[in-house]
């Protein structure tokens, strides 16, 4: 066993070949209290290759690169870098042995300048141990140049969007200049455009040598960028094939252990009265313009680039941040949503695109984050929770759901991301909405359970629900929607009909 | 619910922000201006235009303020420091009882009197540094919250303090060490240590770690930075600007007592909130604690002025803390919503 300042020493010296084989992880096993989250797993990434791993929510691919990056150490197994064995005991032995790991789960400061965020702890020092801030906006410069990325170094990173924070995130990644990269779902909150820049960017990383583990959901970017591919299942090894050899199908197989039939399971249900009716409504200086209706049992898809102002529309309408001008009327009856508490009273639901932020209370328990707004007013008795009959509701939710968990005590923070996303889809569920919105709601969720959600949205509209979704992928809002509409800027570029929509159509609109 | 994180793209133009430091200036401006037309109104004097007010009013605060300076550290990485008042009377007793004269009577260390200056200088600090070392080492390895490490140091340093003399003041200091408390050299001190924190946070990694861990501990420690490790440096600075605060306090009263400091802790949390620092962790900045600072001194010191009865000054004074805090909140939210 070598030491990480060893090998560090050892690599700087020159004395180690460059081995082809990059990473090697053989029998690697990690238990957390309750369950088997790797058991005898193992991987080896080439250099100059794109890796792509597979698997379920909760199969164990976020615990096995947290165990390369240096955050877990496995309960046993071995892990060699370059042909040495080595164990890491902290990010910073990761870092410092090249290797570096973009989170699934956006990992950046808020209050800090995007400049600082890169280059926490690696700050360029004047002679006298200052922080060098001229210099360090330089380099993001350089390096956001050399990406072709613009974003500008200075601004606080609270300001960006999503996606912009994702492409910070990844800049970040880049310019530790390691090795092996890896990326934990990076595009899951990227839409198109900026996936085609990732993809440049990797092209690239990959000729100049760097092993990328690439862990998605999503099939088509599995064939477009990786060069293999391994598969996990409840937190065991399946197999690594080249990605050319195999089908979309062999994959699914591989990754859920049966077939799924049908991957858009919409049904065509009787369309119904106009429920939400939403006209010229506007928020000043972000959109405006925007009017549209959804009738019960309609499901209304709305596309667009990211920035094009679709979550703030779903926002503004869901009360989080009332509207400047326009009206909304809901069953014909025009009401004015101060709040998010007014929207619920009006049977409105919002699963939202940040599940870390205005989501998941990740300190709290999978019961308690799912009964968090049916508790607005149900299972209450002479002002006591009926806590079971909630239990057994939260229970049947989250089967129904198939959230991985040992319990429903455990607390949300420990549950893999795509675990997350169910839990608070179930939190909306049970409130019977009468208008769902849902905000990219299979990111980061697996073809299984993606498919099990879209069913229960049709299941829903079929029920009479009327249903806004936003999504950045594509086939989904094609696959689901009954209508769609496409933003840009702000404003509504254009409605598909469900006939007529293909993704070229809206490419188009959400280019004008 | 926070605002929209899918906003859009923000302007490329360079916008310069006005300092979180302005809005608080205004405020301590507009306090000012009320106590000096009142003045007018009642007493027919002006507050304002007069020196010696003025003086005192920033140095009764100077104590409080050196030790903002440390808890605004500790608030940035999102924890917080009860301890400071009674590190404040422990270092006090402690570091007075080795800076006795030789001809004073009853001396607790008979044999160790008239020492030279640095000795009680250098102990205070380091017992200071000590309370805070154990605060930050409690928080970083046994992870107890730091409202309990911090919670159960006030109480314990308080008794060390009391225990130390079974209560007895301890006087008779040196006029080597009584000079640091003399004229205006606590608030040189005060305003030295600002500017020392207020450089470290913004151009040093010492500061860049410390918002970053109270922003995001969990991005701080993918990103390499040792988190327990640097906690325990920010408890350790402010626990021996506490002992500073405490040699300054003992200094200036030429005498040391069990009960010194005691409710610092509060008047400097509050200090560094009214100066825009965030409970929240993450933000706050050093200017604007010094500016909370002299909010506090200004407002004790008008209501004497004014001559307010003290029990309504207090009441008055929690009144405005909240007020304050209130309007910040709400000019940060309106900041972030465009
Ligand atoms: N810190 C933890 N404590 C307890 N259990 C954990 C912890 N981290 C992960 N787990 C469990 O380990 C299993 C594997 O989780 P992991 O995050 O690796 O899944 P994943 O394959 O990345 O899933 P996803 O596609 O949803 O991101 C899950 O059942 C999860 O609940
Ligand atoms: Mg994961």
């Amino acid at each position: 066993m070598v030491s990480p300042q060893t090998m560090r020493a050892v690599r700087e010296s020159g004395a180690v070949p460059n081995a082809s084989l990059l990473l090697e992880i053989s029998n690697a096993r990690k238990e957390f209290p309750g369950v088997v989250a790797l058991d005898d797993v193992s991987l080896k990434l080439r250099r100059g290759t794109v890796h792509a791993l597979m698997g379920e929510n909760g199969a164990g691919k976020s615990t096995l690169m947290k165990i390369i990056a240096g955050i877990y150490t496995p309960d046993s197994g071995e892990v060699k870098l370059r042909g040495v064995n080595i164990q890491l005991k902290s990010p910073l032995d990761a870092l410092e042995n090249g290797i570096a790991m973009i989170h699934q789960e956006l990992n950046l400061m808020p209050y800090m300048s995007v400049a600082e965020n890169i280059w926490i702890r690696r700050e360029p020092l004047t002679r006298l141990g200052f922080v060098d801030h001229g210099e360090l906006n330089r380099r993001t410069a350089a390096l956001f140049a050399k990406l072709n990325i613009d974003i500008d170094p200075e601004v606080q990173v609270s300001t960006l969007s999503v996606a912009s924070r994702q492409m910070v995130e990844i800049a970040k990644a880049v310019s530790y200049e390691s090795d092996v990269l890896i990326m934990d779902e990076p595009t899951s909150a990227l839409t198109e455009t900026e996936v085609a820049h990732l993809f440049s960017i990797i092209r690239d990383l990959r000729s100049q040598g760097k092993g990328i583990i690439y862990i998605t959901h999503k099939m088509n970017e599995l064939f477009e960028i990786a060069d293999e591919f391994s598969v996990f299942r409840d937190g065991r090894y399946i197999g690594t094939h080249a990605s050319t050899d195999v089908t979309r199908d062999d994959i699914i197989r591989m990754m859920v252990g049966r077939e799924i039939t049908q991957m858009f399971p919409k049904e065509e249900v009787p369309i119904g009265d106009v429920v939400l009716s939403v006209k010229d409504l506007a928020l000043k200086g972000v959109f405006s313009d925007i009017s549209f209706d959804v009738r019960a049992g309609e499901i209304l898809g709305i596309a667009g680039l990211v920035g094009s102002g679709r979550s703030n529309v779903a926002e503004t309408i869901f009360g989080v941040s009332p509207a400047t001008s326009g009206t909304i009327a809901i069953n014909g009856k025009p009401v004015t949503i101060g709040s998010p508490t007014v929207a619920i009273q009006h049977g409105m639901a919002f699963i939202t695109e940040d599940r870390k932020e205005t989501g998941c209370l990740l300190a709290l328990d999978i019961q308690e984050n799912m009964q968090l707004a049916v508790l607005q007013d149900g299972y209450t008795r002479f002002g006591f929770v009926t806590q079971g009959e909630l239990s057994r509701t939260c229970e049947e939710m989250s089967q129904k759901l198939r959230v991985k968990t040992p319990s429903l005590d455990e607390r949300v923070e420990n549950l893999s991301g795509g675990n997350q996303q169910k839990v608070l889809i179930g939190r909306w569920l049970l409130t019977n909405p009468k208008i769902l919105i849902l905000d990219e709601p299979t990111r980061g969720i697996d073809v299984g359970a993606k498919a099990e959600i879209h069913k229960l949205v049709s299941q829903l509209a079929r029920q009479g629900v009327a249903v806004i979704m936003i999504s950045s992928e594509l086939p989904e809002v094609l696959g689901m929607s009954d209508r769609i509409m496409v933003m840009h800027h702000g404003r509504a570029t254009g409605f598909l009909d469900r006939a007529e929509a293909d993704q070229v159509k809206i490419m188009d609109l959400a280019a004008r | 619910m926070t605002t929209s994180s899918e906003t859009l793209a923000a302007p490329r133009a360079r916008r310069r922000k006005l300092p979180t430091e302005l809005s608080i200036l205004l405020v301590l401006a507009g306090i000012a201006l009320t106590f000096e037309l009142l003045g007018w109104i009642f007493i027919g004097q002006s507050f304002l235009m007069n020196q010696q007010r003025l003086t005192i009013m920033i140095l009764q605060v100077s104590v409080v303020g050196i030790i903002a300076v440390g808890v605004t550290q500790v608030i940035i990485t999102g924890g917080i420091d009860l301890s400071s008042g009674s590190v404040v009377g422990m270092t006090a007793m402690i570091a007075a009882s080795f800076a006795q004269s030789a001809d004073w009577a009853r001396p607790v260390y008979p044999a160790l009197v008239g020492l030279p200056v640095v000795i009680p200088l250098v102990i205070g600090l380091a017992i200071g540094t000590l309370a805070g070392i154990i605060n930050g080492s409690l928080i970083s390895y046994t992870k107890i919250p730091p409202f309990i490490a911090t919670l159960g140091m006030m109480v314990s340093a308080r008794g060390v303090a009391k225990w130390y003399t079974k209560g007895q003041p301890v006087s008779g200091l040196t006029p080597d060490f009584t000079f640091i408390g003399m004229g205006i050299w606590p608030v040189v001190i005060f305003l030295g240590v600002a500017l020392i924190f207020h450089i470290a946070l913004r151009y040093t990694r010492y500061g860049k770690f410390t918002y970053a861990i109270g922003a995001n501990p969990q991005a701080a420690r993918v990103s390499g930075i040792n988190i327990e490790k640097h906690l325990i440096k920010v408890y350790a600075i402010a626990g021996m600007l506490a002992g500073l605060a405490g040699l300054v306090t003992a200094a200036r009263a030429q005498t040391a007592q069990a009960g010194m400091g005691v409710m610092y802790e509060l008047d400097a949390i509050a200090a560094a909130v009214i100066g825009g620092t965030s409970l929240a962790g993450g933000q706050g900045r050093i200017t604007g604690t010094v500016i909370g600072t002299i909010i506090l001194g200004t407002m004790t010191s008008g209501f004497t002025f004014l001559r307010v009865d003290a029990y309504y000054q207090e009441i008055i004074k929690g009144m405005i803390i909240v007020a304050a805090v209130v309007t910040d909140q709400y000019r940060q939210r309106k900041r972030k919503k465009v």
